[in-house]
């Protein structure tokens, strides 16, 4: 019977003690976690081979996956790109984490792990340009923050940048190269 | 189990020659205390060998005997035997009592008498010891879904979550052994964290008639028991050994019991489980390797009165999951959906990488029971639980080798409960019980939260009476009450927050501070969800058993329910949930026909369970994002109907050989919105043939035929996508069901004895013998890869 008692007693006062710790209002503030691999922001940079004013472009989802559409940007107020004809760009990507404060360049980290990257352009098929790789990874397959866009005649369309993670290397395109996609970004662009 | 040792039984019967006699002794066994019947009591005629079982009632009968003098050994479980000299002249009616404390020191284990009820008025299915070591290698979900109306919702073949009649996830209670497991059970791809070694038997309960257990199982709830530990001078132990073809691995597991006379006992128990990349029939299934390790240590003393036990378990578990399911937006799925192989296929190998999950649980309990002779049996139980899960994705740079979630679940629970007999028909259960669980999100992840920090309190208490009104009718009735407060410290990205109008509406919850993109909130939710139960149970003279049962049972939504918002990675999805959200309530009635007998034995069990608020999520648009577009799902609360029917039977062919059926239907619509539900399980049939010889070393073969159905009920939450590349649009099917399959299995164990206390079970089985490509709709990763080819396992336990 003693023993019941102190049982007894001591089942009550836990459960006393655990219904009485529930109104503390100390609250332990927890760490806002900004997201390390986000990619917020696309700049993309053409600059005329030979010389010429640069041409750049942007893609930004500042909430990442949360409910606001990503914003484009375009020179000079446009709702598009504008490209002369018969020319060749240079091409450069951008891809920055701009949640953090100063903003990440993730570019950086696609370029070390080049072997487990790589980009993909695909240009609509009223859009005439073509595109070419312009640096690699150390197995001479192509990475592709780097390129290079030859204009042909004027004409409107889509340049779409696609970025895998761990693809199939050396492929023939996207159709199988497999990985996951990190970035997909569709720009408008139009030739005159 | 018990329908086979009556057919054991009766076949005895017929061998035992009796001379021109033919009187026939039927009788009771009952507790010489309190005069309870005593189930599965063994009565045996020394003269002439013949023995019985008592039935369910206690009651036994012998038949062919002569006018003359026997000596009856009355043999109960854990009782000493006793034995009587009795004179027969003509049919005798005879009342043995049993000295059965002995049974009772076992109280210790709440749950634990092999025959105890858990509830009266509905269907308990049963797993036991035998079908669990058979399944040694196997998981909770693999095991259960041997059960009429249990099926698993899957990712891949290793993350095996139990449906039961339609439902799962945290509308699925698991009771390990009298604790409720609070193992993060909200999540569609986590399994319940328990290893099938660690258990002896388990009882499923389809619907929340368990009142003790818990009242928002509006699914049902799946007990694991340990079995009862003699009290004797004993040490005995046995070993499993398994290895399969499949996945090229195996299980080892061993456990050790040591009981002493003064009731005193330890029992410590171990396996180990690793198996590499399992395959398909024409591939090898890339990443979907499993290494899992148990322990776990009971030490305890049993008295007349009293008994108090300790008991200690770990579980962890690294589970691959399919590489080639881990995908980025909508333009991924099409090309991982459109490829009829995995878009990533690789060499055989152990290793398991990203994606992976690693959980690792805790269990230290303390239980304790005090009769006293004029209230009843008092049970008081403490428990805590640790889990802690890690997820890793495939990830980039500096983060490649940390988790992407990783959570730590901390449970404390209590149970006070007395059990009292007000008469000797009417039975009392009383209870109390008290929870109080702390989430923590690890912030180091790098990954936004995907639960957040919370604190719960949890506090039930609840009646359930039952009284027999006469020896036919049983009577069942009970209420339970929670109650339950949340307090959560959640991050939400300031857009999702201002989308949902959650800046005006929740206003007040805005802890402020700076936190960039993000606003915080500390929601504080009381939910009180009240339960009840009411049920018949009706015993014809002919062996036929009605049982009704309905039950009114309401859970609080979880915390997945509550907050999600953002991409649920392993889905390809962004998910939303709802912090308005009220508790859904069940309403359930469940009607049992069933007929014990030996020859012909079936169960059917029509069921109808009512929903209001039932919490879905569905797809409600499409999101872009700089990684491609995201079907949005949004959770939402409606009405739900599910109607069912689980069929099983049971018919004797000769003395060896007898067939099985088993059947399960069920139909889930959202009655609100006049469309199916998504991911009911498809009709199913599976036909047994078995083969069973004692006599060959209890030789047991049986073969399997398995038809699943086409689900052909589903809500289409098909979208389109535009693909850069080929400037076409294409539908993302992420809707249709699979078609129907049909496998065949085979298993089978005979039995060798080594010596006097060592015995050795063989077991040979193969599964999915024509190795057919299939998939199963209620599989995660169906889209991507097909289920397991064929598979050859021996199975190897030995007892000493």
């Amino acid at each position: 019977m003693k023993n019941f008692k102190f049982i007894t007693i001591t089942i009550l006062s836990l459960f006393l003690a655990t219904s009485c710790s529930d109104d503390d209002d100390n609250i332990t503030i927890p760490v806002p976690v900004n997201e390390e691999e986000l990619i917020t922001t696309v700049n993309v940079t053409l600059t005329p081979n030979g010389g010429g004013t640069a041409i750049t472009f942007q893609m930004q989802d500042l909430d990442g996956d949360g409910p606001n559409n990503p914003v484009f940007t375009y020179p000079d107020d446009l709702t598009n790109a504008v490209l002369d004809a018969g020319v060749t760009y240079n091409g450069e990507i951008q891809l920055l984490n701009e949640t953090e404060d100063p903003a990440e360049d993730i570019t950086e980290e696609v370029e070390e792990e080049d072997d487990e990257h790589q980009f993909f352009y695909t240009a609509s098929s009223s859009l005439d340009l073509t595109t070419e790789y312009a640096n690699f990874d150390g197995d001479n397959n192509p990475l592709g923050t780097e390129f290079t866009v030859t204009t042909g005649a004027a004409s409107t369309g889509t340049l779409t940048f696609t970025l895998r993670h761990e693809p199939t290397k050396p492929n023939t395109g996207l159709s199988d190269a497999g990985g996951e996609t990190d970035v997909e970004v569709a720009f408008s662009i139009e030739i005159q | 189990m018990r329908l086979f040792l009556l057919s054991i039984l009766f076949i005895s019967c017929q061998i035992s020659i009796s001379q021109n006699c033919s009187n026939t002794i039927t009788g009771k066994v009952i507790d010489q205390h309190d005069g309870t019947i005593l189930v599965d009591a063994k009565v045996t005629i020394l003269e002439t060998q013949q023995f019985v079982l008592t039935n369910f009632e206690g009651e036994f009968s012998i038949s062919n005997l002569c006018n003359k003098t026997y000596t009856f050994e009355v043999y109960h479980a854990f009782c000493d035997s006793k034995t009587y000299k009795l004179e027969v002249s003509g049919d005798t009616y005879k009342i043995f009592r049993l000295e059965h404390h002995l049974e009772e020191l076992n109280e210790i284990i709440l749950e634990g008498k092999s025959v105890e009820i858990k509830s009266n008025t509905t269907l308990e299915n049963k797993i036991s010891k035998e079908d669990l070591e058979h399944n040694s290698a196997n998981s909770l979900g693999d095991v259960l879904n041997n059960i009429s109306g249990v099926s698993s919702l899957n990712t891949g073949n290793t993350i095996v979550k139990p449906i039961i009649n339609g439902l799962h996830s945290s509308r699925v209670v698991v009771m390990n052994d009298g604790l409720r497991m609070e193992d993060q059970d909200w999540g569609s791809e986590h399994a319940p964290n328990l290893d099938v070694n660690a258990i002896d038997n388990i009882t499923v309960i389809k619907g929340a008639s368990a009142l003790q257990y818990s009242g928002n199982a509006i699914g049902g709830i799946i007990i694991t028991e340990n079995s009862k530990t003699p009290v004797k001078d004993s040490l005995y132990g046995k070993t499993i050994v398994t290895g399969a073809t499949n996945g090229r691995g195996g299980t080892v597991t061993s456990q050790l019991t040591k009981s002493f006379k003064s009731g005193w006992y330890g029992k410590a128990q171990g396996s180990i489980k690793r198996f590499g990349d399992f395959n398909a029939p024409d591939y090898n299934l890339s990443n979907t390797g499993v290494f899992e390790r148990s322990l776990s240590l009971r030490a305890g003393v049993n008295k007349f009165n009293s008994g108090i036990e300790a008991y200690y378990s770990l579980y962890k578990v690294e589970t691959g999951i399919l590489r080639a399911s881990h995908l980025g937006g909508a333009e991924d799925q099409v090309r991982a959906i459109n490829s009829a192989q995995p878009l990533y296929i690789d060499d055989f190998t152990y290793n398991i990488d990203a994606p992976y999950q690693d959980v690792t649980h805790h269990i230290a309990r303390i239980k304790a029971f005090k009769k006293f002779n004029d209230i009843g049996t008092l049970n008081f139980q403490y428990g805590y639980q640790q889990n802690n899960r890690l997820e890793f994705d495939v990830r980039r740079g500096d983060d490649k080798d940390k988790a992407s979630l990783d959570l730590k679940l901390d449970t404390h629970t209590l149970l006070l409960d007395l059990d009292s007999k007000i008469s000797s028909t009417t039975k009392l259960k009383l209870g109390l019980t008290g929870q109080y669980q702390t989430n923590f999100a690890d912030p180091n992840t790098g990954v936004r939260r995907l639960i957040p920090d919370y604190d719960k309190y949890n506090f039930g208490a609840y009646a359930i009476l039952d009284k027999k009104i006469n020896n036919q009718l049983l009577f069942e009735i009970g209420a339970r009450f929670d109650y339950t407060y949340l307090n959560a410290l959640k991050f939400y990205r300031t857009s999702f927050w201002e989308s949902r109008d959650y800046d005006t509406t929740f206003q007040d919850i805005v802890i402020d501070g700076d936190f960039g993109d993000q606003v915080l909130a500390n929601p504080k939710l009381s939910f009180y969800n009240p339960s009840a139960t009411v049920g018949l149970n009706y015993k014809f003279n002919n062996g036929y058993k009605l049982l009704f049962n309905y039950a009114l049972s309401s859970r609080a939504p979880n915390p997945s329910e509550l907050f999600s918002e953002g991409l649920h990675h392993s889905a390809s999805r962004i998910e939303y949930g709802d912090l308005q959200f009220d508790s859904e309530t069940s309403s359930k009635v469940s009607i049992t026909l069933l007929r014990e007998n030996d020859n012909f034995s079936f169960s059917i069990n029509p069921y109808a369970n009512f929903i209001n608020n039932f919490i879905v999520i569905e797809p409600i648009g499409i999101s872009q994002t700089i990684r491609g577009n995201f079907q949005i799902w949004e959770y939402r609360q409606t009405n739900a109907r599910l109607l069912g029917v689980d069929i099983n039977s049971g018919f004797k062919l000769t003395d060896y050989f007898q067939l099985k059926n088993q059947f399960s239907l069920v139909k889930g619509k959202d009655t609100s919105q006049d469309e199916a539900l998504i991911n009911m399980p498809a009709a199913s049939t599976k036909n047994t043939i078995v083969y069973n010889n004692k006599k060959l070393n209890n030789l047991n073969l049986a073969l399997e035929s398995e038809y699943v159905f086409r689900q052909n009920e589903y809500p289409n939450n098909n979208f389109e996508v535009y693909i850069a590349e080929t400037e076409t649009t294409e539908i993302v099917d992420v809707s249709t069901p699979p078609s129907a399959y049909h496998l065949l299995n085979f298993n089978s164990s005979v039995d060798f004895k080594l010596n006097n206390k060592t015995s050795l079970t063989v077991g040979f089985d193969v599964s999915n013998i024509f190795n057919k490509s299939y998939r199963n709709y209620l599989n995660r990763t169906r889209y991507y890869a097909d289920e397991l080819g064929r598979n050859f396992l021996i199975n190897l336990k030995i007892n000493y």
